[in-house]
């Protein structure tokens, strides 16, 4: 097998290439690492996760071979935490909290949670059942992990829950925006799966604001859920963007988790542009469909990046080449309006701006220009901004405002979570705080609709 | 570099550790790899007439992902012919001179089947015999092992029928299997043992598959119980090698064993009085070779003490072995938790408050960090939190002065016993 360099990647076989990358643990190493954790009393790594799993207690689940309550327990507190075992920052969270980085290594904590929810997947299990029927409805605009966990918590309350999801599949990012060799399908649809269980009706393909009107959903349904998330990447604002050859990095990755893995890349020079999870996303997704040359170019340095270190390490191994301080400022392309070539210019670090970042400031005549076959636009990504005023709701540039206790809007029966509420400033967007925020719309919604307290089954 | 050399009661071995009589010593060629390999002596899978085995035989017992943490057999005495085994004792013997090589013998309670055997393993040049009065599965069926292992009088018996023909030492192997093992030991003293050795294994069921619900192990669906031993037994074993050497009738030396798996418990089981250990559990998971560590470890372990012999050892902690009535009720220990090696794992923390005394809690400190702290007016020092810590050296149980003077359960009852002669109402 042709590989290039010491990736490993095949230049044959594109489609090896997207294969999940990180084996699980085998049923041994399982056995051993589970028995390993403490069993801490009011563990800390259960503190540190935003879904707060009961970390312990899945583990010793694991030890004692209940795989299946280990399942239940993960997926009770966190409707997508078979996902969350594999793209959560983890050294960030419940491993970085374990006592054990005090006195040997942290527990693998996210391994041990991929391997029950595997468990799960893997023998078909159904591990929810729909509350009671309380006779009230709530509409869950947008299908990504924050929807996905307001509708499987409400459904298990009692409340009828339709789920208004734009794309052909819900799961939002999980199922077309996380690179499928970090995240495959079938897991976030295992999870869409688990909802649909619940008597949640998923109405894909339906895109409010356009085929269904908020002021339809608002007349039919007792509460409204908003959690569309975050749109495409936007413009550079630079001459050539609408060239041949430059893509929209969302767009980028979507494709390769919804069709095949195409060739057009197969020796080519990429340049990637931005330096947080979707740039590390989009670099590697171009690396592994054979391109000779990725280089991400980054107008501030290492240490200003949102992406995690080991995001930063993954892509190294894929010989991603970092540029920092570089500030593309214009796309280059040839008659038949194919890009050729990016030019950049040299930066250098200024003040401080808002956001505690240092402002990065253009060095005079350090133009140059870098021969490129493609160019992944990478910048973070742009607010649904007029369908929230459509909706009429209070937002700040686009980032819908919310009670910080009960996550309502500006209009007390609309509810938002997960990136549609993630201001800047705060890292990088995470899959798990969605959830929590999905969880904690239906603890609000309950308490606001229906105060009497129901048992969850 | 110490005396790690043996000798227990004449039997002599270049050092402490033997090969126990099981599968590692069923065979010439198996002893003589031990041999080479650095086992002090074996004591050869126990003779007698030959017998049938089953299959399967073993079962282990695993602990939180640990292999064997104690080991099960339904196996019985050697099955292989007798001239077979005396020609292989015989070679063995002559290739190694230097290494202690013991007959288990296991027969028909007769006095006529004990002087025919030992006559011949004798002639064959073993250097001890070793009565095997422990075996409590299968054996015991017929009457023999720990059945006749059970009864004093039986062991005494035949004991002292061994005697009256035996010219090299005499071992008792005793079974756990009874309620106190001073009563056979002490038997076997008075039929003229030469030496006991303890512990065989303990009556066992290793566990029922919670699918198939068979017995494990099984063979063709059908358990009996078996033998347990390794690592899991080494208490009891301790125990019994421990109330034995305290005994003022049982005066002779003992080869110890169940449990041992390393020099450490080797250590243990001679500081509590045994001259010499036997290792079966351990050699039949790792091999052979794990006798390298066991002397190398007691070596270093004897220089660093500065003890030029093994044999001084022996029995050294005999003496703070004694009755729960000799315990001083004044002495007081309590908890104290570094807090700077602590983890906050909160394990003490909520072993003593669901089920020991309420008395470690969980506060900040002054830059608001988790510290936890023992309530030492409350502790009783039950050790139970720094049993329960996973870190060393993050509580430490410490003496506790209370001012009092020490006073024996035992003392207190003389004491009260001495008052209430002296017709005074002690409730008021
Ligand atoms: C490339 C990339 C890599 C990432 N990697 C990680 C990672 O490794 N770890 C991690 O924790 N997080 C990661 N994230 C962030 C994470 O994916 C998001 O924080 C998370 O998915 C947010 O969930 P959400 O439900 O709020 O939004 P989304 O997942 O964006 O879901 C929103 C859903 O709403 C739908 N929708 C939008 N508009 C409408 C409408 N008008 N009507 C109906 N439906 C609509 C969308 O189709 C989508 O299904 C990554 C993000 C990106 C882009
Ligand atoms: C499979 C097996 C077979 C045994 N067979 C005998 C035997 O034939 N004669 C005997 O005296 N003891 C026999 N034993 C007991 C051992 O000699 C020894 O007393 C016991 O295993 C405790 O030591 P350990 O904990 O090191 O294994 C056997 C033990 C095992 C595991
Ligand atoms: S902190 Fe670590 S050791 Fe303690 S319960 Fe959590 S994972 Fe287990
Ligand atoms: S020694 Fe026992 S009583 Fe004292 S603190 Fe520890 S657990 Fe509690
Ligand atoms: S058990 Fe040990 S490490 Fe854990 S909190 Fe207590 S003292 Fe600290």
């Amino acid at each position: 097998m042709t590989t290039l360099k010491s990736k490993g990647i095949s230049l044959e076989n594109l489609k090896l290439n997207f294969e999940e990358v990180h084996d699980g643990l085998n049923a041994q190493e399982a056995m051993e690492e589970s028995n390993r954790c403490l069993y801490c009393y009011d563990a800390p790594c259960i503190k540190a996760c935003p879904t707060g799993i009961d970390i312990p207690k899945f583990i010793k689940k694991i030890a004692s071979g209940n795989l299946k309550g280990s399942a239940t327990t993960i997926m009770s507190a966190n409707p997508v935490g078979a996902s969350c075992a594999r793209v959560c920052p983890t050294e960030e969270l419940c491993e970085g909290a374990c006592v054990l980085n005090h006195s040997t290594e942290p527990i693998v904590i996210g391994d041990l949670q991929r391997f029950a929810t595997d468990w799960a997947i893997k023998n078909e299990q159904i591990l929810f059942k729909p509350g009671e029927k309380n006779g009230r409805k709530v509409a869950v605009v947008g299908g990504g992990p924050a929807g996905l966990s307001a509708a499987r918590e409400l459904a298990r309350f009692g409340y009828e829950v339709t789920i208004f999801e734009a794309a052909e599949e819900a799961g939002g990012l999980d199922t077309y925006g996380i690179v499928s060799f970090r995240l495959p399908q079938d897991i976030s649809r295992w999870e869409v799966d688990q909802v649909e269980k619940l008597d949640v009706e998923i109405r894909t393909n339906t895109r409010v604001g356009t085929d269904v009107t908020f002021d339809e959903l608002a007349e039919q349904y007792d509460s409204i859920v908003l959690t569309i998330g975050m749109g495409n990447v936007p413009m550079l604002g630079i001459e050539g963007e609408n060239l041949e050859g430059v893509h929209d990095a969302i767009e980028f990755v979507k494709r390769t988790k919804s069709g095949a893995i195409t060739k057009e890349l197969l020796g080519k020079n990429v340049v990637v542009v931005g330096a947080g999870n979707t740039a590390i996303d989009a670099a590697t997704c171009a690396a592994r469909k054979g391109a000779a040359d990725v280089k991400i170019v980054y107008r501030r340095t290492a240490k200003e990046m949102t992406a995690y270190e080991f995001e930063y390490d993954f892509a190294k191994q894929d010989d991603v080449e970092f540029n920092w301080l570089t500030q593309p400022i214009e796309i280059i392309g040839d008659n038949t309006g194919k890009v050729t070539q990016l030019k950049c210019v040299k930066m250098d670090l200024g003040e401080a701006d808002e956001d505690g970042r240092r402002r990065p400031v253009p060095v005079e005549n350090s133009e140059f220009n870098i021969e490129v076959d493609a160019v992944i636009k990478a910048i973070g990504q742009s607010r649904y901004t007029d369908l929230i005023e459509g909706f009429g709701l209070d937002h700040e540039g686009g980032v819908v405002k919310v009670d910080p206790e009960t996550l309502q809007t500006s209009n007390p029966n609309v509810y938002a979570a997960g990136d549609v509420i993630f201001a800047k400033g705060q890292g990088e967007a995470m899959v798990v705080t969605a959830a929590q925020q999905g969880k904690e719309i239906a603890m609000a919604i309950h308490k606001q609709l229906d105060p009497t307290p129901t048992a969850i089954i | 570099m110490a005396d790690l050399s043996l000798n227990l009661a004449g039997i002599k071995s270049p050092n402490p550790f033997w090969l126990a009589s099981a599968p590692p010593t069923n065979s010439g060629y198996q002893v003589q790899r031990a041999f080479e390999a650095g086992w002090g002596g074996a004591v050869w899978k126990t003779l007698g007439e030959p017998i049938l085995n089953v299959s399967s035989r073993f079962a282990a017992v695993g602990f939180n992902g640990q292999n064997v943490a104690g080991f099960n057999n339904i196996e019985l005495i050697t099955d292989r012919p007798l001239e077979v085994n005396l020609k292989e004792i015989y070679e063995t013997k002559k290739k190694f001179p230097n290494h202690a090589i013991i007959a288990s013998l296991m027969v028909e309670p007769t006095q006529e089947k004990w002087h025919e055997i030992v006559k011949k393993v004798e002639d064959v040049g073993v250097d001890g015999l070793e009565l095997n009065f422990g075996c409590p599965h299968g054996m015991a069926e017929r009457g023999m092992g720990s059945a006749s292992g059970q009864v004093p009088e039986l062991v005494e018996k035949q004991t002292a029928w061994v005697k009256e023909v035996a010219e090299t030492p005499v071992i008792v192997k005793l079974t756990p299997n009874i309620t106190d093992i001073t009563f056979t030991a002490e038997a076997a003293v008075k039929g003229g043992a030469d030496a006991v050795s303890m512990i065989n294994t303990i009556n066992s069921l290793a566990g029922v598959d919670i699918d198939t619900w068979d017995t494990i192990p099984n063979v063709a669906g059908k358990g009996a119980h078996g033998g347990y031993c390794g690592p899991a037994v080494k208490p009891i074993a301790l125990n019994m090698v421990a109330e034995c050497a305290r005994h003022p009738r049982i005066n002779v030396p003992i080869s110890g064993m169940g449990g041992v798996s390393s020099w450490r418990e080797a250590v243990e089981f001679m500081l509590m009085g045994a001259t010499g250990v036997q290792v079966c559990t351990a050699a039949m998971h790792h091999g052979f070779s794990i006798v390298e560590d066991m002397k190398d470890g007691l070596n270093n372990y004897l220089d660093e003490k500065g003890i030029n012999s093994v044999m001084d050892l022996v029995g050294q902690s005999v003496e703070k072995y004694s009755d729960w009535g000799n315990l001083d009720l004044n002495h007081q220990i309590v908890a104290k938790i570094n807090n700077d090696v602590c983890i906050n794992c909160n394990k003490c923390h909520i072993a003593c408050e669901d089920t020991s005394h309420q008395c470690i809690d969980m506060l900040k400190d002054e830059q608001g960090n988790d510290i936890l702290k023992v309530r030492e007016e409350d502790c009783v020092g039950c050790n139970l939190c720094s049993i329960v810590c996973p870190v060393d050296g993050a509580i430490d149980m410490v003496e506790y002065a209370n001012g009092k003077p020490p006073m024996t359960w035992n003392e207190r009852q003389a004491a009260i016993g001495a008052v209430s002669s002296c017709d005074v109402d002690l409730i008021k």
